[in-house]
């Protein structure tokens, strides 16, 4: 490349003001959270310590040209009033607002919806993130890319295994300039190892018309191809209603705009390789939050409890709990001098952890009480639940490289991440294994392997 | 470890019949094995001097059966011509051997077989009674279809030395040939047992033939049992030995028996297991319908349960989870064994 583009911000004098947008869904989206998200919000759960929404804001921070932050969805407007003004005094130099869609419009179907709010002052460019996602979203790095390349519009990819690229966004590029040739949502067959990661940096002056066009083509019937979906893919399969969509005004970023971009615009992928992972089951918020921790212990978090490793049964610190880093404790939790917590670890407020109690690579929320000597492992334990003494709540491990949180166990496909719902007690010396639970749930027996629905009664 | 010295109740198997058969006073003792018994004889040759009795060894170099035997045992068994018991070495009773000999005694035939009760006679094989007579055999049904009695062999016997003519030296049953004959005769006769009774045999058995046994010791108020006024023990039949060491905040019991140097670590919950000697727990484990054997050691907030069996020198894991497990001398575990197996 020996001719030097001039870039376009130095070009015309001004600073490049940017903007970010993470689209947070509603009610009716989300439900594979359950029943985590009967009782809040999937942004507003908290991993590592922190909402879901608030890792994406800690990341939109580092980018200092970003002023003004827009949270849009189809949420009443009181879910996020409380997390709103906690967020604007930790992040004071963001203006974080919520916009309302009253109805789903998809995800680029609400973005032009607000296009006149998105627009006031002018950006040069603006952040899409979906709250869904979990990684170290590298954005500075994304806008270098878009500033070199003079880009219209940068996507965020990674590499995932053959098996289950198929389950993505695919994109082609070329591997030398990093444009972006061919984009596929969840294609049948093999297309790219590289996916979309649910993170893209558009031109204002790119992403608006583009929208435009999709919602005239839309009208105009003369709908670009849109057959050849895996109807027998779960998480495509609300396209069988392609029409429904029509009538209901939903644009779509993954399946109306990005592969129009790929043919016809300045389109680059910027290649993470770092971790990343999709929230989409409750499950999988146990990874995210051993991901996050992971990140947060490397940068030397403060927030993070000191280490106390316990080496042959033998504590470093004996006043204080063990603890085998990253482990997140909040100040409000209790948790007893002779439990021992971690790897991957988050306790809630007001949790209370007793003596002898072992929590590893889990999440206990707000309330939660871990009676003496139980164990919890690869588990989430619900706001207020209970677990009684010698109870062992336990789920299995998923592969570091695995995008799926079931695992086959007796050939029957199960959920590996055991998650009991808001209020679910565990009694003494129980064994609940690979179960999910709904709130209000009474375990008085061993559970092993299976969805436990019905409240107060013995599985 | 051959059977026989395997500690049960803290206390190994053949000494429970060694005490009982002195205390009956019997002063030759035939042990019939059909493996070397070079680990025994150090056991036995203590045991002659406390009790002082004779105890001779016979192995069968190829099996002879249930009734073999005695036939090969009979220079011992001739000594004189008082009758000699005989007794299964997995049965575990509160051996009658006193009235059982005056009863024997008292009827004059050839032998006497002891019976129990059971609730299930359809799985065992089920004794009989002449009509109008309360211990004279008629015969024996074996798994019998419809209710023709409840009582069952329990294994322990006392016969006149004539038996032994009726015995020749090659494989053959007591119960399939020997018997069947003297009831022909009218010359068996049966002993009901009081209290409980238990083949041990199995591991599931071992279990709830420690939870008989540790339950008679608490109807006798034994004082070997560890007093329920003790902060860990919960709800009984708890038996430690003295020399074994109990961490803080443990849960103890029911159904316990916790062997000779045998170290159990802080938070402990223990129940229906027998922890075997110079075993260690450690804290926070959970272990359940489990035999912990000699030397093992099970990790930190380990779960032990539903008829696990570790052999000698197991190691578990800390936080392993084992459902049911038979794990094999010196093998140690790193992962969960969540199904019932044989762990080679």
């Amino acid at each position: 490349m020996s001719l030097n583009i001039p870039h376009r911000d130095k070009a015309n004098g001004t600073s490049g003001a940017t903007k970010a947008v993470i689209l947070v869904g509603g009610e009716s989206r989300g439900t594979r959270f359950r029943p985590l998200s009967l009782d809040l919000p999937k942004p507003l759960f908290d991993v590592a310590g922190h909402p879901i929404l608030w890792h994406c804001l800690k990341a939109i921070e580092k980018v200092p040209s970003i002023h003004e932050v827009y949270l849009i969805g189809y949420y009443d407007e009181s879910i996020f009033f409380q997390f709103l003004q906690e967020a604007s005094k930790e992040f004071p130099h963001l203006s974080i607002k919520y916009l309302r869609e009253y109805q789903a419009l998809g995800t680029a179907g609400g973005l032009y919806h607000f296009r006149d709010n998105i627009l006031n002052g002018r950006p040069e460019r603006l952040f899409v993130l979906n709250s869904d996602v979990c990684c170290s979203f590298p954005l500075n790095e994304m806008l270098q890319l878009a500033r070199e390349k003079d880009a219209e519009a940068v996507i965020l990819g990674t590499r995932v295994s053959d098996d289950a690229a198929s389950n993505f966004g695919c994109i082609v590029s070329d591997s030398h300039t990093r444009r972006v040739l061919h984009y596929v949502e969840k294609p049948e067959s093999h297309i790219s190892n590289l996916i979309n990661c649910g993170v893209y940096l558009f031109s204002t002056d790119t992403i608006f018309p583009s929208i435009r066009t999709a919602i005239k083509r839309r009208a105009d019937r003369s709908a670009r191809l849109l057959s050849f979906r895996s109807s027998d893919n779960l998480e495509s399969s609300f396209m069988i209603n392609d029409d429904d969509d029509a009538q209901n005004g939903v644009i779509r970023l993954e399946q109306d705009i990005l592969g129009d971009m790929a043919d016809s615009k300045q389109f680059f992928v910027y290649e993470t390789k770092d971790f990343w992972r999709q929230i989409k089951t409750a499950g999988s918020a146990i990874p995210a939050n051993a991901l996050y921790l992971q990140k947060a212990w490397q940068n030397g978090s403060k927030e993070l409890a000191e280490p106390n490793l316990v080496v042959k049964g033998e504590k470093t610190d004996n006043t204080r709990p063990g603890i085998h880093p990253p482990v997140f404790i909040h100040p409000e939790a209790i948790v007893h001098d002779e439990a021992e917590l971690g790897p991957n670890v988050s306790i809630g407020p007001g949790a209370k952890i007793g003596p002898g109690a072992r929590i590893s690579n889990s999440i206990v929320l707000a309330k939660a009480e871990i009676k003496p000597s139980a164990h919890v492992l690869h588990s989430i334990i619900g706001w207020g639940g209970k677990v009684g003494a010698w109870a062992r709540v336990e789920g299995s491990p998923t592969p570091v490289t695995s995008h799926t949180t079931s695992i086959i166990k007796n050939g029957v496909k199960v959920q590996a991440i055991t998650i009991l719902g808001k209020e679910c007690v565990v009694g003494d010396e129980v064994l609940v294994k690979n179960c999910v639970c709904l709130p209000f749930k009474e375990l008085k027996r061993v559970s092993l392997s299976i969805l436990c629905t019905r409240h107060t009664e013995p599985c | 470890m051959p059977k026989p010295l395997v500690e049960f109740g803290n206390k190994r198997m053949i000494l429970h019949q060694i005490e009982a058969l002195a205390a009956a006073g019997v002063t030759d003792i035939v042990l019939a094995v059909n493996y070397r018994p070079e680990i025994m004889e150090k056991y036995l040759a203590e045991y002659e001097k406390q009790f002082g009795i004779n105890i001779t060894i016979s192995i069968e170099h190829e099996p002879l059966g249930t009734a073999g035997p005695l036939k090969l045992a009979e220079k011992t068994l001739r000594k004189d011509d008082t009758p000699f018991f005989v007794l299964n070495s997995d049965v575990t009773c509160e051996y009658p051997f006193k009235e059982l000999a005056a009863f024997h005694k008292s009827h004059g035939d050839e032998g006497t077989i002891v019976v129990t009760k059971v609730e299930e006679p359809s799985k065992y094989g089920v004794i009989v009674h002449k009509p109008n007579h309360p211990s004279r055999i008629d015969r024996f049904v074996e798994k019998p279809v419809e209710f023709v009695g409840n009582r069952i062999n329990a294994g322990i016997y006392i016969l006149n030395t004539s038996v032994l003519d009726r015995i020749e030296l090659r494989p053959t049953s007591i119960e399939q040939e020997t018997f069947p004959a003297m009831t022909k005769d009218g010359q068996l006769h049966s002993f009901d047992l009081d209290g409980f009774w238990m083949d041990i045999g199995q591991p599931k058995d071992f279990l709830t033939g420690t939870y008989l046994y540790l339950s008679s010791l608490t109807k006798k108020g034994a004082k070997e049992l560890a007093p329920p006024s003790l902060p860990y023990v919960y709800g009984g039949n708890v038996l430690i030995d003295p020399s074994a060491r109990i961490g803080k905040n443990c849960r103890i019991g029911p159904n316990v028996t916790i062997g000779p140097d045998v170290v159990v670590g802080d938070g402990v919950r223990l129940q229906r297991c027998v922890l075997l000697s110079r075993s260690k727990v450690k804290d926070h484990a959970w272990v359940k319908s489990t035999i912990v054997g000699w030397n093992s050691t099970v990790g930190k907030w380990a779960r032990l349960e539903n008829v696990t069996v570790l052999g000698d020198d197991v190691t578990i894991g800390d936080e392993i989870y084992v459902n049911g497990g038979s794990i094999l001398p010196h093998k140690t575990i790193k992962a969960n064994v969540d199904v019932p197996a044989i762990i080679m």
